[in-house]
């Protein structure tokens, strides 16, 4: 699977030019989990509700690497330290973004210093603590997010994502 | 929180859906795209048989794919009277875009009228006249009969200079082959209107005359050239953010040296390397942080100079770039002229240039050589690039003469690798009867009616409202002209038709304006107005332009236009078929005559009249050709039609022949002096920041249509001015703030945005944007030519208020892309 943060370590121009861009663009060969399946008729998609990770293994300004609503669509869980849009969890601040760009479907890196999402591929960059807005960027929309839920456990659940994610014309497969 | 849309699925594309070819009709670039309809209650599936790209797409697509859209791409619109789903998405074989959409193009179908998804409610469905004291739809006839006879009433009275004309001149949306030549026949053929100005600008005149004088037009090359490339100087354009994907496709691959292989291929005699850049901004833009990203710092010169001296800074590479003989002597004696002389009167050292500019001696030293400094005993390729920087900043003309001085010397405009072009804002799409009667300098437009100058003022496209100098004592009496005009209509009732044109022009003779706006949306200058006809965009109606390579294609008509709108061109031939009448019936035979030639029923019609005729190379032009040459179409001049296509011009000039009447390209004398446009100098001394003003990625143009799109007014719902920290920490502002920006000249508001690379004392402000406009600001100086200078704009600022409710989710970081 294609994951965002360690492309800074890969060279981020390394992967622009030649052999790196193509692994990028080959489509996962198979689907990893179970298809969710629209109830018929449903105006939604049914999203999956899916534990992802548990608030014990969040580190503050870390990512953590996940995928939702199944194993082809990248995201991270990130716990920003400050209360922020669309954040659960008993401080308000772990959230949860889509790392495929919503322009062309490159994979972001994130950020640590500006807490923001960077996509190598057209230099989108979406900021985590304002809902994944677009900063500045080609995307002709903001970066999709969970909608997250913390139990008792601190298990943390994906149950929903706000935005169309990028390469699919339904969200759940 | 940020706008989401909360669509988690959309329709699929069948496979037997019908494709429309599209170029994007905002920008210059004119991105490839195609428009697929079908009807509202069919869809496509997941299986390859049962969707347009034969693809499965129960799985999820890879990067780059063709095989995906998003949802600003769909909508739901009307076609032939019957809705239909449509999906306008960017055409990966397109070779200006190669499947690229920018931020703004991929948003076309967003931003249709559409009644069943509620966008673009704002759209003008009907004519309207003010009516009772308020706006209120009429019918084509009634309103067309008001216009006419006001017209010709006029007329009549004040001659033809009393019609005054704000008209757009480009391609694309609210322009168009079509649409100039609608407007051009009725206003500089049936009659030769001389007070008429252009959508950007007070006045009616070229924005880049110094190249045009020196017989090189300033669309001279290809966009390939970017990737040919030895080294490319972009002077005051921000491509990256408003030529977006003319800059991804064709200047990233040269700096990035993917486009290695196509030099070597192409100019197999000479050495290569990847791309270096000279950019010179004044401001640090998101163009100078993606070049550091691809090329790395060390091939990108960003010369970050004084506000407003560029011209220095050319004259001295010029100078220079002789002293060392790195000039193209033999391209110099066989095609240039007047060499010599500009050369003595452009003398500047780099000592001297260096003190004008703020840069170092060294930087502007390097630059040169980056420029001229033969590669192994052969002549560097290099590409000059400018945009509004130089074209709205000081002593445009000279300025614009110095770079292609520059370029002229070093051979570079007709080879590979080379040009000296303006990158462009709307795409092109100029054809016109002659318009020598307008005369040079032409009239100042903007000026003669705040002087109470002109009886009736038709608007097509335009809003001065926003986008002109002078912007706020141009609106005040604008208001006091045409309020005169609606308290008249007031006093009469609107049936009597005799008496209601004597109302009106009984307030005309005492001061009073009434005007007549042409347009797709209820504009600014709109509300001042008193008739509204309502026009087609493209994509409404079959539309030709070319873009900033002269690439033209055909758009086709895939959706209806909204209610009873209609494109410009049939709009200005109802116009003309109505004074046709009314004159007749004035019992003036002889001038209604000039306004037959006008029964045209469609665009093509027009097309065939004006382009098809009067263009250069018009004659091998259709479009049944046109729609077979597909998205990348031909770049014109068209010079041949040959085993079914239009042959087309990749360069101009390749065989060293310009277009003065000698068949030279003239070197012509730029000698600095200082800040040109009146006022300016003044301005400068008495207020304390630098209000530099420009685009930004999101918007288009003035916002005409932005200003209802949920995810560009959540990004954006104020103008911001990007400000260094330490001036916020003096102003006592922070992020978000209102402030006002005021001068002598009016004032303005603006959100502010902190931008450490921002100098101190040296602010950006967006222009021409609906909650703020910057040009209220502007003072009315200009330069010999009637071209505004709106780069250099000092004022000062202070707090209006805290940042309020709606600005408080927005991210305030740093626009440039950093993996940290």
């Amino acid at each position: 699977m294609k994951r965002c943060d360690k492309l800074a370590e890969v060279g981020r121009r390394r992967f622009l030019s030649g052999a790196f861009a193509a692994a990028a663009s080959v489509p996962a060969a198979t689907l990893l989990t179970e298809r969710a399946r629209a109830a018929t008729g449903g105006a939604r998609v049914d999203y999956p509700s899916n534990r992802l990770a548990n608030v014990s293994e969040l580190k503050p300004n870390e990512t953590l690497e996940v995928a939702y609503p199944d194993d082809d669509a990248p995201g991270v869980l990130l716990k920003l330290g400050k209360r922020v849009p669309g954040g659960a969890g008993p401080d308000g601040d772990i959230v949860g973004f889509s790392t495929i760009c919503p322009h062309k479907g490159f994979p972001l890196s994130y950020n640590s210093a500006d807490k923001t999402l960077n996509c190598p591929g057209h230099y989108s960059r979406f900021d985590c603590e304002a809902g994944g807005q677009q900063v500045w960027g080609q995307a002709t929309q903001n970066l999709p997010q969970y909608t997250l839920r913390v139990d008792d456990k601190g298990d943390i659940y994906a149950e929903g994502v706000d935005e169309l994610l990028y390469g699919r014309l339904s969200n759940v497969l | 929180m940020a706008y989401k849309r909360n669509i988690d699925r959309l329709p699929i594309i069948p496979a037997d859906a019908r494709k429309h070819n599209v170029t994007c009709h905002y920008c210059i670039v004119g991105c490839g795209y195609h428009a697929y309809t079908w009807p509202v209650n069919k869809q496509g599936g997941t299986e390859p048989s049962r969707n347009i790209f034969g693809e499965d797409l129960s799985k999820q697509q890879p990067a780059e794919t063709v095989a995906w859209y998003a949802p600003s791409m769909y909508n739901i619109v009307q076609q032939d009277g019957r809705d239909v789903h449509i999906v306008i998405k960017p055409d990966k074989e397109c070779e200006v875009n190669s499947g690229l959409g920018s931020i703004r193009g991929a948003r076309m179908a967003e931003m249709s009228y559409s009644t069943a998804r509620n966008t673009q409610q704002q759209r003008l469905t009907s004519p309207m006249v003010w009516r009772y004291g308020q706006w209120q739809p009429t019918s084509w006839d009634d309103a067309l009969d008001l216009v006419a006879r006001v017209t010709a009433q006029v007329i009549k009275e004040q001659g033809e200079d009393g019609l005054f004309v704000s008209a757009f001149d480009h391609g694309g949306a609210g322009g168009g082959y079509e649409n100039t030549w609608g407007t051009g026949k009725l206003y500089f053929g049936a009659m030769k209107i001389r007070n008429i100005r252009i959508h950007n600008r007070p006045a009616y005149n070229s924005e880049v005359h110094a190249t045009r004088d020196m017989g090189v037009g300033e669309l001279n090359n290809c966009y390939e050239d970017a990737e040919l490339a030895d080294t490319i100087v972009a002077v005051g354009t921000n491509a990256l953010e408003t030529q977006t994907n003319y800059f991804l496709n064709h200047w990233v691959p040269n700096l990035r040296g993917t486009s290695l292989d196509k030099k070597k291929s192409q100019l197999p005699d000479e050495p290569h390397a990847a791309g270096r850049i000279v950019i010179v901004d004044p401001r640090r833009t998101v163009t100078v942080n993606a070049c550091e990203a691809e090329a790395g710092k060390d091939k990108v010169m960003h010369l970050a100079i004084n506000s407003g001296t560029d011209l220095a800074l050319f004259n001295a590479w010029f100078t220079y770039i002789d002293e060392q003989g790195w000039t193209d002597k033999d391209f110099i004696a066989k095609s240039g002229a007047d060499y010599d002389a500009a050369i003595a009167a452009n003398k500047t050292s780099l000592e001297d240039a260096a003190r004008i500019t703020g840069l170092t001696v060294d930087q502007i030293r390097q630059s040169a050589a980056w420029i001229a400094e033969p590669k192994d005993g052969k002549r560097r390729r290099t590409m000059f690039s400018y945009e509004k920087g130089l074209i709205w900043g000081n002593d445009n003309y000279r300025t614009n003469g110095a770079l292609v001085n520059v370029a002229l010397a070093t051979g570079n405009i007709g080879r590979e690798g080379g040009g000296c072009v303006r990158m462009g804002g709307h795409q092109e799409g100029y054809v016109r009867p002659g318009d020598s009667h307008v005369g040079r300098p032409a009239a100042y437009v903007d000026r003669l009616l705040i002087e109470g100058k002109g009886g009736v003022h038709h608007i097509w496209a335009c809003d001065h409202y926003k986008t002109t100098l002078n912007a706020l004592r141009f609106k005040q009496t604008y208001k006091k002209r045409t309020d005169m005009v609606k308290d008249a209509m007031s006093s009469v009732p609107y049936g009597d038709r005799a008496a209601m044109v004597n109302a009106i022009m009984d307030a005309i003779r005492k001061g009073g304006l009434f005007a007549v706006d042409v347009d797709i949306v209820p504009t600014q200058i709109g509300q001042a107005c008193h008739v509204w006809l309502p026009a087609a965009t493209s994509g409404e109606m079959n539309l030709t332009s070319m873009n900033g390579e002269r690439r033209m294609r055909l758009t086709e008509r895939y959706m209806d236009p909204p209610g009873q709108s209609m494109p410009d061109c049939l709009i200005a031939a109802r116009i003309a078929n109505h004074l046709e009448r009314v004159f007749t019936e004035m019992g003036d035979a002889t001038y209604a005559a000039n306004f037959k030639g006008f029964d045209w029923k469609t665009d093509e019609d027009a097309f065939m009249d004006g382009y098809n005729k009067n263009a250069g190379g018009g004659e091998h032009v259709t479009y049944e050709r046109l729609r077979a040459m597909g998205t990348n179409g031909f770049q014109e001049p068209a010079v041949a039609f040959k085993d079914g296509k239009i042959v087309g011009t990749k360069r101009l000039y390749t065989d060293g022949k310009f277009g003065a009447k000698d068949g030279k390209a003239h070197f012509m004398a730029t000698a600095w002096r200082g800040l040109q446009a009146p006022g300016k100098d003044e301005q400068k001394a008495k207020f304390k920041y630098l209000i530099n003003n420009g685009r930004t990625n999101h918007v288009w143009q003035n916002a005409y249509l932005d200003q209802q799109n949920d995810f560009v007014m959540d990004r954006w719902p104020y103008p911001f001015i990007d400000m260094n920290p330490d001036d916020m920490k003096e102003l006592g502002v922070r992020e978000g703030d209102l402030v006002e920006v005021f001068n002598d000249d009016g004032s303005t508001q603006a959100m502010v945005y902190p931008t450490p690379s921002a100098r101190k004392g040296e602010t950006f402000m967006l222009f021409a944007y609906p909650s703020g406009v910057m040009g209220n600001v502007i003072n009315d100086g200009v330069n010999e030519f009637i071209i505004p200078n709106y780069k250099q704009t000092w004022a000062d600022i202070r707090k209006i208020a805290d940042a309020p409710e709606g600005v408080k989710a927005l991210t305030f970081k740093s626009q440039e892309f950093s993996v940290g």
